[in-house]
């Protein structure tokens, strides 16, 4: 009587060997350690001669460290201590230009380990320090740009297809569209019909105006939806350049519902520059442009400009008309960093083009050498004004025309563009290398927690961890003797068990998440103490020792699997809408539950068969 | 003093003073009611969105100081309070719209920072309106679809005057320790909404054992009254509801005192939640299922037909 077959005992046996197998890198800590990785948007590798440089220069400094590790793409240098992290990471990031050098805690363990596949928990912001931040995606912007960038190319297919037309614009008003307007109906018809063929994205109405025929132009609602997701990924790849250019050390980038980038920078402390550098919204646009100084002056005070072009502003002040079309946008660069002009000696921003850009800006300079071409500067600022007593937030576009210069010779993939201070050409090429946001966004939730606090909040949480675990310890022993003391061997491994998968799952653990795993060991207890209530039960009724275990494991069952059943419900139903916080809290609450049926009704039970099971008892020590 | 640890046959008549507790009940949940509508709650930032910071200095923070250098910079609504210890500071500010999102945070450092003291920022939270906004509904929306859930599955595995019992427990819980926060004006913010959610879970949690006990009651004493046989599962089930409550409760007074200020609001919510849920699914849930009138006849297994021949074996041929 209650003996469990061989199998079972090998089976709990293993599950318990494997958990404790991957719960255990979270016992080794970790290495202050210095990241280094290649540029970006340069095919570069770390290969051995980075490895044998940075090895050079930390024995040139006197400074020992652990080791070198070393993949395609990152180097990592581990010390036993942060003085040397520090002084390591300053040092490496002067002999190191263009390499993103940047300081990480490295989990310290053992390669065997790792070769298994285990890994220490994640820990979230709150507990190691660092910058969280919720940006939301202008989606009204990116429609506007969208509806520009085809008024552009219908200018160009028009022309081509031979359709003359009176004129294009964004239609006014919220739903917005792009209005053409022809002078007879026969030409509108020809444009109908081209349009309908190449542009099966775009809703086509015909409209009737006094003098013209026009047709409205409105992307369809599958469109929209795919610029909608297309901005966001393209604005998670540009926010991934951009961190990548802080030098961060394991960021994570994540979409959150439709419109929404979640952004967090484990150990950055300087947040105004990473918001500077996240939140900037920059591109550049190349534009020939239009007629003489004159023809600009004039355009500047009739404040009226030709019709196939636009009035600029200079850095000065100056007007300056440039031509509708553009020649090559922002994100058609591939790669950009700061220089030297070796001609004027003064500061230079090198640009390089991607294959179709570098096509359009050879076509543009082969047939107007001589001519002047500017470059503009397009940034998207937040601006506040009140309207009818209502503070309204509206985006601004800021252009300006950062530099005109004459077209020496025809050129395509590679130039510069001068006319910079040094820290804009500086700041300029890191924007364009980090790539354009397809659309603005605004940071619409920020957390930032200093090392300090995530210091005090790890060592908080476990203190509470060991106390709780403690006290539960001594009220079972104190009320179930020695079959509390088998509840407590079950709940230790409960707590290995629930780290495991926590380890496992590569779930982030956050301060309410240790809230979560200490309200589950106040709850773990009650599979066992609804089992040993039973037990007890069954031989007040004067049922044999024997009868009274097996009878109190088997009808305890149903009410602990009933109950917790439903608290699984609301820890699921907390999973599915919390965010952050809630949503830590609800994971280890669920697999808290979990694993605390698994060792509370199996594990204590081959506990007490394999003590109890079998024998002649005259008691239970219940 | 341990003499509860060792006893497990109690006999307490329960359910003679359920006029007592029903009125105590609902005294407390009017209350709750009403201080919630009238006096509301103190919404954290997380749900108003708004601005907060928390700062550490080397001394004793001088808070007369910092408010003043904050009002004349324009933020007048900042509140300045001491968090946990003499040297640090929390302040709060409401939503600011002549500044952006990205520079307010740096804006208030800033404005500590000029008067040549030492100031580490410790915390930064930022919410935006909207973010607060979503998040209310959310909340309301989780705790709705959570009630939901937890109905259909009692009434599947129990009856359906059991499930109303527990989801009348559940909102007496969840209205009491809410209301309380109403009450007494402690910040309610994220974690303390996980609380009251986790509040659900473990209060009903506490329902099921006693209505579970109660079923099988039902089955064994044929010749007790609805009542006897509610009191005496309330009894069975007494040792068990007292020691599970109690290491859970002190699991979360160790929270309360060593797990920092953070978790404050948590760990308070959890313990008013537990020690309402424990004493609710006594009085409450069996109180308002014998209201309903649960009876025998409605928890036996429906006799299924062709019951009294053995059953049939089939043996799938290989």
């Amino acid at each position: 009587m209650n003996q469990y077959p061989l199998w079972k005992y090998l089976l709990i046996g293993s599950v318990i060997f494997i958990c404790s197998l991957y719960a255990l890198p979270n016992l080794f800590g970790e290495d202050p350690a210095v990241q280094i990785s290649p540029p970006y948007a340069r095919d570069v590798k770390i290969d051995d001669s980075v490895r044998e440089m940075v090895a050079a220069k930390l024995t040139e400094l006197n400074l020992e460290f652990k080791e070198i590790e070393m993949t395609p793409e990152r180097l990592l240098v581990r010390f036993s201590n942060t003085d040397q992290q520090l002084l390591a990471y300053t040092e490496l990031l002067k002999a190191l230009p263009g390499y993103i050098v940047a300081q990480n805690l490295a989990p310290a363990t053992p390669s065997w380990l790792i070769a298994l596949g285990a890994k220490p928990m994640y820990l979230g912001l709150d507990l190691r320090g660092g910058v969280h931040f919720l940006m939301a995606v202008d989606m009204k912007s990116a429609l506007v740009q969208d509806e520009e960038r085809y008024i552009n190319d219908f200018r160009n297919v028009l022309r081509e297809q031979k359709i003359r037309y009176r004129g294009i614009n964004r239609l006014p008003g919220e739903s917005g569209g792009i209005r053409l307007s022809f002078s007879d109906a026969e030409l509108r018809e020809q444009a109908r019909k081209f349009i309908a063929k190449d542009y099966s994205e775009l809703m086509i109405t015909e409209f009737d105006g006094t003098d013209d025929y026009q047709l409205h132009l409105q992307f369809t609602e599958k469109a929209l939806e795919e610029n909608r997701q297309q901005a966001v990924e393209q604005n998670i790849t540009t926010l991934r350049n951009r961190v990548n250019e802080l030098g961060v050390a394991e960021p994570i980038i994540q979409r959150q519902g439709t419109d929404r980038i979640v952004v967090q920078l484990p150990g950055v402390q300087d947040t105004a520059r990473a918001k500077e550098i996240l939140g900037a919204t920059a591109t550049l646009e190349f534009r020939l442009t239009e007629g003489d100084m004159q023809a600009w002056q004039e355009a500047q005070s009739s404040g009226r400009a030709p019709v196939n072009a636009r009035l600029y502003q200079r850095r000065d002040g100056a007007p300056v008309l440039l031509k509708r079309s553009v020649i090559v946008t922002g994100d058609q660069i591939n790669d950009a960093a700061s220089t030297i002009d070796q001609r004027s000696g003064s500061p230079a921003t090198v640009v390089r083009l991607d294959s179709k850009g570098a096509n359009r800006m050879l076509e543009t300079t082969r047939d107007n050498v001589g001519k002047p071409m500017a470059v503009v500067f397009i940034e998207y600022k937040t601006e506040t004004s009140v309207v009818n007593g209502q503070e309204v937030k509206s985006r601004k576009k800021v252009e300006e025309v950062i530099n005109v210069a004459t077209i020496q010779e025809a050129f395509g993939r590679n130039f510069q563009i001068t006319g910079l201070t040094s820290a804009e050409a500086h700041n300029l090429a890191l924007l364009l290398r980090a790539g354009a946001l397809k659309a603005p966004m605004e940071i619409i939730e920020e957390r930032t927690i200093g090392p300090s606090l995530g210091q005090e909040n790890i060592n908080q949480g476990l203190i509470s961890v060991m106390i709780a675990f403690l006290v539960v310890m001594f009220f079972m022993f104190l009320r179930y003797h020695i079959f509390g003391l088998i509840a407590n061997v079950a709940l230790m491994l409960n707590v290995v068990v629930l780290v495991a998968l926590l380890s496992l799952l590569q779930a982030t653990l956050t301060l309410p998440g240790i809230a979560g795993i200490v309200l589950t060991l106040g709850m773990a207890v009650d599979a066992n103490v609804l089992i040993f209530e039973r037990t007890r039960e069954e031989i007040a009724n004067g049922n044999s020792p024997q009868n009274s275990i097996t009878s109190g494991f088997d009808r305890a069952f149903t009410t602990i699997f009933d109950s917790n059943l439903t608290t699984l419900i609301a820890a699921l139903m907390l999973f599915s809408f919390g965010t952050g916080p809630i949503k830590g809290f609800a994971i280890t609450l669920s697999l808290g539950i979990i694993s605390s049926m698994f060792t509370a009704i199996l594990v204590s039970r081959g506990i007490i068969n394999y003590f109890y099971g079998n024998r002649r008892l005259q008691r239970l020590p219940v | 003093m341990f003499n509860f640890l060792h006893r497990f046959d109690y006999n307490y008549d329960f359910l003679s003073k359920r006029k007592i507790a029903v009125a105590i009940s609902a005294f407390l949940f009017v209350v709750s009611l009403l201080a919630i509508g009238f006096r509301g709650l103190n919404f954290g930032i997380d749900f108003t969105g708004g601005t907060l910071v928390e700062v550490g200095y080397t001394q004793a923070a001088e808070l007369e100081n910092i408010r003043t250098r904050l009002s004349s910079n324009g933020f007048s609504d900042a509140t300045v309070q001491n968090f946990g210890s003499s040297t640090e500071v929390l302040i709060r500010l409401g939503i600011h719209e002549e500044y952006n999102n990205e520079q307010l945070s740096n804006r208030v450092l800033e404005i500590l920072k000029d008067g040549g003291v030492e100031v580490q920022m410790r915390r930064v939270e930022f919410v935006g309106p909207q973010v607060g906004k979503e998040l209310v509904e959310d909340g309301g929306l989780a705790v709705i679809y959570t009630l939901i859930g937890i109905l259909i599955y009692v009434a599947f595995r129990f009856e359906y005057r059991f499930a109303v019992g527990a989801i009348i427990a559940l909102v007496h819980d969840t209205v009491i320790t809410v209301g309380l926060f109403a009450v007494t004006h402690m910040q309610f913010d994220l974690t303390v909404l996980a609380a009251v959610l986790a509040v659900i879970g473990y209060s009903l949690n506490d329902t099921i054992v006693v209505f579970d006990r109660v079923r099988d009651n039902f089955l064994k004493m044929r010749k007790q009254s609805v009542e006897e046989i509610v009191n005496r599962s309330i009894n069975q089930m007494l040792g068990r509801s007292v020691m599970t409550s109690l290491t859970t409760l002190l699991v979360l007074i160790v929270l309360f005192l060593l797990g920092g200020e953070l978790i404050h609001g948590f760990a308070t919510a959890l313990i008013v939640g537990i020690v309402v849920g424990t004493y609710s699914s006594i009085y409450i849930a069996s109180v308002a299922a014998l209201a309903l009138g649960i009876n025998r006849n409605d928890l036996l297994p429906p006799v299924k037909e062709g019951a009294d021949q053995p059953p049939q074996r089939e043996i799938d041929q290989p």
